[in-house]
């Protein structure tokens, strides 16, 4: 009874921040209440037992990919009334589809059997010594060994190419060469020449 | 306890606000990124609670992947943007249309 009514708590406001993202005036808002649903689905993500994406959720998403959206947009200097002009102009056509969307599922959901399990049901609880951690490493490090490193390389190829898309290049800038510091060579920088011995006068 | 139907229910909920999100801040594109986070993160409601309810972790080491491809999008998306915003000083999708014939 408690986990459900914690379970209604968070959905309210889980809800209530989504409708904030879309709808706030300011950007940083957004980016805000954006955090705000990452932390409530965490604390869901909780109550149904999913302990380790609940927290790499808060860790990674809260952690690394909001303060980046963050920086970006208090980074960039946006005219905030260009991009709102027309905002009501498809507000219809978005709230219709949403409408439809939500119609469908909930009929899917709710009606009988069409799921082909019996939805109105919850799970059964893991005993109390039962480690989601421990469980998911077991099979991420077997039957996953292969995806996890095409993950890890995949990680890779988005830092260099975030690293690659943002480095600038200032004209006029002084800097070192380095390639040209290291491929030098001794005769272009040194000459010998012969010439006869002087005498002191 | 929670039912699935409860949770699918906030899912599909969470998944239209963001769509409709899409058709309203159709013009601002750190707003289209973010719908695109809410979009990813209703999908992974619906597959954990599908793990969950059915007692099959794999669906949890999908959330896990889910995650770590949304990372790399946005991290690359928003590169993408800063480099969008030094070229053009504006992030308005109508501005976007050198393709356009």
């Amino acid at each position: 009874m408690l986990i459900t009514s914690l379970f209604y708590v968070f959905s309210t406001i889980l809800v209530l921040s989504a409708v904030g993202v879309i709808g706030a005036r300011n950007p940083v808002f957004s980016a805000l209440a954006l955090v705000m649903c990452f932390v409530t689905s965490a604390a869901i993500w909780l109550l149904v037992e999913a302990e380790f994406l609940a927290v790499v959720l808060v860790l990674v998403y809260v952690g690394a990919v909001m303060v980046l959206f963050l920086f970006v947009v208090m980074m960039l200097d946006i005219n905030l009334a260009e991009l709102r002009q027309g905002f009501t102009r498809f507000a219809w056509l978005g709230w219709l589809t949403a409408l439809a969307v939500i119609v469908e599922i909930v009929g899917v959901v709710w009606a009988r059997g069409a799921l082909g399990v019996d939805a109105s049901r919850g799970a059964t609880a893991h005993p109390a010594d039962y480690s989601n951690t421990l469980e998911l490493g077991r099979i991420l490090y077997t039957r996953y060994a292969y995806p996890l490193e095409l993950a890890a390389v995949l990680l890779l190829v988005a830092i260099v190419a975030a690293i690659a898309l943002t480095m600038r290049h200032r004209p006029g800038l002084k800097q070192q060469d380095v390639d040209a510091q290291v491929a030098v060579r001794a005769q272009d920088r040194l000459r010998i020449i012969k010439m006869e011995a002087e005498k002191n006068p | 306890m929670i039912s699935l139907a409860q949770l699918l229910t906030l899912s599909g909920i969470l998944f239209s606000l963001a769509v409709a999100g899409i058709f309203l801040n159709r013009k601002n594109v750190i707003l289209l990124l973010m719908c695109v986070e809410l979009l990813l993160l209703a999908a992974n409601f619906n597959f954990i609670a599908f793990s969950r309810y059915l007692g099959d972790l794999n669906g949890q080491v999908f959330v896990f992947f889910v995650l770590t491809v949304a990372a790399a999008e946005s991290a690359i998306g928003l590169a993408i943007l800063v480099v969008l915003f030094r070229e053009r000083r504006s992030i308005n999708v109508e501005d976007l249309n050198t393709l356009k014939g």
